[in-house]
């Protein structure tokens, strides 16, 4: 007997379950941007500017005698703490007043405190005012671009209201992922910004998939009122959308799990938003047409003639 | 759509088999791959710095300090036009480089045109950059009426030369980095004022940082003698005097006459040698023609008197001339370590930067890490793809063989393509993989969803199985096609780690959609044509 995630021939009454989601979506997406504005990201180095230093020591690091070591070197805020195990240490210097030169001699100072201990130097970033200013500015372009070509391509391919709906939906996953940043205060950095560019990959994906279904049957039904083929088309394509994410999140959490410290925000942030992006394809991508009025005559006939599936869909 | 020509199945089995041969070098040491024979690929993946450990660096060019630098420049060439140029002095008052220019009134309006001439050739037509027959100036000219003259740097003019200056100052750092021979980092120019440089295997830049950010301009000037040092310091320093500090510690100040004697420009050669005394390290430097003929004149006439070496504005020998030099060699002794004196020996036949550099970006990687880095990454991996292959048999049956054999092949593919196209693999990049591990997946189970949906629709097995294939070829292209668009904007906008990412999501779309189409298919197409079954076990 093979596994079914869900069972055959599902009738969840998905357009009835959105008075319970929308309102849910609306609550998530104010409260983190609320957290975004009123408690901020935690910026990484990448975007905020100033030093990592991850050193492993030899048998457990005395992570007392470090901070105050490094308070005596005046360099302000500075934070030290474990990272993945009693040995490896990760130290944070906030960015230097005076310019790029400035943040040059922080690694020097820190040298020179550990000058004589037996310590393994595993990483230093230094990234200075300028570089981090550009590394927001591109990035916030990167998502944003990535938005918007997406949207004219949906828009080419369906309707107006179903690139509407694809971005809608998307943007709630990407604000609810900044909220999960925000309140988990994880490192916002590079790495990131390339996991919410995943998130939003995957999410329209997801939601690409359910709206290609309800193209379909909105041409094979003409006659059944939108809520119904809406419905109709997610039951039939949810064993599809839970499989895909099930061994998306397989592959994820080994990473999370065994893949190391460094990239651990990185899976976490793209873990969640992965749970995130199937919610928002099930539960708000398909509500959303009926939000624009969207209607079976909406498909003209020559909308056939776009796509490859237009020999299959009699 | 189950039926194969015969040449696509020759040519679906082709690509696999290459995807397979390109990945194979990459599980075997450089040792085993030597004795492969010539005709198999040995190619293997080039890691990012973040895995095999080593050193990014990105240096900006101080454009006002050169700014600066080249008002100063022109500030005493305007001088010496208006003072010394034909047809007699020109007075002037306010003479002085401001923060956007270099400013002077003429005193005398009457002679403002004369003035105008003069200063006129010190525009410095730059022959580089003619665009459609009209010369671009370095610096704009502007005069008033009322006497006031103003140089300032012309926007193409300033781009021009920092173009040139990016230039050379790549090849000086590539010239010094070769000399120091311990690693072959990559120096590239990015955007009109940066230069980036990575060095691989290089963990603890600290000396290839020293090496390139000394900006190295030698020169030789007289000490003057009329008042000491620290007199200088406290008091004025006479005119035509600099008072420039050693590098020893504490600092020790050197009045020198500021006009060099001679410049590093002159020398053709700088080696270490130790001194037979002391057993000391020293550097040993030669001049070419001109710089061995000038300074056998100047040590001829300056016997008995101090001068001074001096390196970026800091002193670092004074010795007293004993006797003429006529050879054209000198030495220049300090107290070095035997490493300094190798660093200074590099940057002295290297040249010196045309700019001041400053890094604005870095990032170094121990080898500890990267190999952490690379030894975590694999056993997510495998774990990751263990994961996916069981849970795929447990709800597909047969059909998830067929669905993980294709995502093996489709993973040979990934790692075939990043090894042939030499895309580099980070850290980010091994987390692209698992993601596409789980992804690539998705093709297949939107196939076989659609079969069952068509099973249960009452088909017959071969028409479900085409139907569940044509009908799925849609949403998987437009699927696809979306995160590809979120791929390739990744790429062009994203920088280091992010752009690894971006490049084995990429390639891992277009082997999961040729896998889930052409691989899997034919392996469906197989086992109905040899099984014919009545009932699908899906």
């Amino acid at each position: 007997m093979l596994l079914r995630l869900v069972p055959d021939n599902t009738k969840i009454k998905f357009m009835w379950l959105r008075k319970v989601s929308f309102p849910l979506s609306i609550l998530l997406v104010i409260a983190s941007l609320a957290g975004f504005f009123l408690i901020g990201l935690n910026y990484g180095i990448d975007f905020k500017g100033g030093t990592i230093i991850e050193i492993k020591t030899d048998g457990p690091a005395d992570i007392a005698g470090i901070r105050s070591d490094l308070s005596d070197l005046n360099l302000g805020d500075v934070q030290v703490q474990e990272f993945g195990g009693s040995d490896d240490i990760l130290i944070r210097v906030e960015e230097q007043p005076g310019g790029e030169t400035a943040q040059q001699s922080v690694v020097n100072k820190i040298r020179t405190i550990f000058e004589d201990q037996n310590v393994e130097f595993r990483r230093v970033e230094v990234v200075g005012p300028r570089v981090s200013g550009e590394l927001a500015q591109a990035g916030a372009i990167a998502v944003a671009a990535s938005l918007l070509a997406i949207l004219f391509y949906i828009w080419f391919r369906f309707e107006w209201q179903f690139a509407i709906g694809a971005i809608l939906t998307t943007a709630n996953d990407v604000v609810v992922t900044i909220g999960l940043f925000v309140v988990l205060q994880l490192d916002f950095s590079l790495s990131s910004i390339a996991a919410v560019l995943t998130i939003i990959g995957y999410s329209l994906n997801d939601t690409v998939v359910v709206y290609d279904r309800i193209r379909e049957n909105l041409r094979k039904y003409k006659k059944r009122p939108l809520p119904e083929v809406l419905d109709l088309s997610i039951n039939e394509t949810l064993s599809r959308t839970m499989m895909t994410s099930v061994t998306t999140l397989l592959a994820l959490i080994a990473l999370y799990v065994f893949g190391g410290e460094v990239i651990q925000s990185f899976t976490l942030a793209m873990i969640f938003g992965i749970v995130i992006g199937t919610y928002s394809s099930i539960f708000l991508a398909a509500p959303f047409l009926i939000l624009f009025n969207l209607r079976a005559e909406a498909m003209s006939p020559n909308d056939d003639e776009k796509g490859p599936e237009a020999k299959a869909s009699v | 759509m189950l039926y194969f020509a015969r040449w696509k199945i020759a040519l679906i089995v082709l690509v696999v088999a290459a995807g397979i041969l390109t990945t194979l070098p990459n599980f075997f040491s450089k040792e085993q791959l030597e004795s492969w024979p010539d005709f198999l690929p040995k190619k293997q993946m080039v890691l990012g710095l973040d895995l095999q450990g080593g050193a990014y660096l990105l240096y900006e060019i101080d454009k006002e300090d050169y700014i600066k630098g080249r008002y100063e420049i022109l500030e005493s060439d305007i001088r010496d036009a208006l003072l010394r140029g034909e047809g007699g002095r020109i007075n002037y008052t306010g003479l002085g480089v401001r923060a956007d220019g270099v400013q002077l009134r003429i005193r005398d309006v009457t002679r403002l045109s004369e003035a105008e001439e003069r200063l006129q050739p010190l525009v410095n037509p730059l022959a580089s950059s003619v665009f459609g027959g009209q010369a671009v100036n370095e610096f704009d000219l502007a005069v008033t009426d009322d006497g006031l003259v103003r140089f300032t740097y012309s926007e193409q003019g300033l781009q021009d030369r920092l173009t040139n200056i990016v230039q050379q100052s790549i090849e000086v750092i590539r010239r010094r980095v070769d000399e120091i021979g311990t690693t072959e980092p990559s120096i590239q120019r990015q955007g009109s004022d940066r230069i980036l440089v990575e060095a691989p295997g290089e963990s603890d830049p600290e000396q290839l940082k020293r090496i390139i950010g000394e900006t190295a301009i030698l020169s030789f000037h007289m000490v003057d003698t009329s008042m000491s040092g620290e007199q200088a310091l406290q008091s004025r320093p006479p005119a035509g005097t600099v008072v420039r500090m050693s590098v020893d510690d504490p600092p020790f100040p050197y009045l020198l006459e500021a006009a060099p004697l001679l410049k590093g420009d002159d020398l053709v050669d700088a080696q270490v040698s130790f001194d037979q005394r002391s057993n000391e390290p020293v550097v040993n430097f030669r001049f070419n023609q001109s710089g061995a003929r000038k300074f056998a004149q100047i040590t001829q006439q300056n016997v008995g008197r101090p001068f001074a070496i001096v390196l970026d504005n800091e002193v670092i020998s004074a010795p007293v001339i004993r006797e003429p030099i006529t050879g054209g060699s000198g030495q220049i002794s300090g107290s070095f370590s035997v490493e300094g004196a190798n660093e200074l020996a590099v940057l002295l036949r290297a040249g010196a930067l045309p700019a001041k550099l400053t890094v604005i970006e870095e990032r170094s990687i121990g080898p500890g890490l990267g190999a952490d880095s690379i030894e975590s990454g694999k056993l997510a991996s495998i774990i990751g793809g263990v994961a996916v292959v069981v849970f795929m048999v447990l709800a597909y049956g047969r059909f998830g063989v067929i669905a993980d054999l294709a995502l093996m092949a489709n993973i040979c593919l990934i790692f075939g393509a990043l090894t042939l196209l030499q895309a580099t693999l980070t850290l980010p990049g091994i987390a692209g993989i698992v993601l596409t591990i789980g992804m690539a997946v998705d093709a297949n189970v939107l196939i076989f969803e659609r079969i069952r949906e068509e099973v249960r629709a009452g088909r017959s097995a071969i028409s479900a199985v085409d139907a569940g294939f044509s009908r799925a070829l849609g949403t998987i292209l437009d699927a696809n096609i979306t995160t590809l668009i979120a791929a390739v904007i990744l790429f062009q906008l994203g920088s280091g780690p992010v752009r690894g990412f971006a490049v084995t999501l990429a390639i891992g779309i277009f082997t999961t959609v040729f896998s889930a189409f052409t691989f899997s298919r034919l392996l469906v197409a197989m086992w109905l044509r040899r099984r014919r079954p009545s009932k699908l076990p899906i």
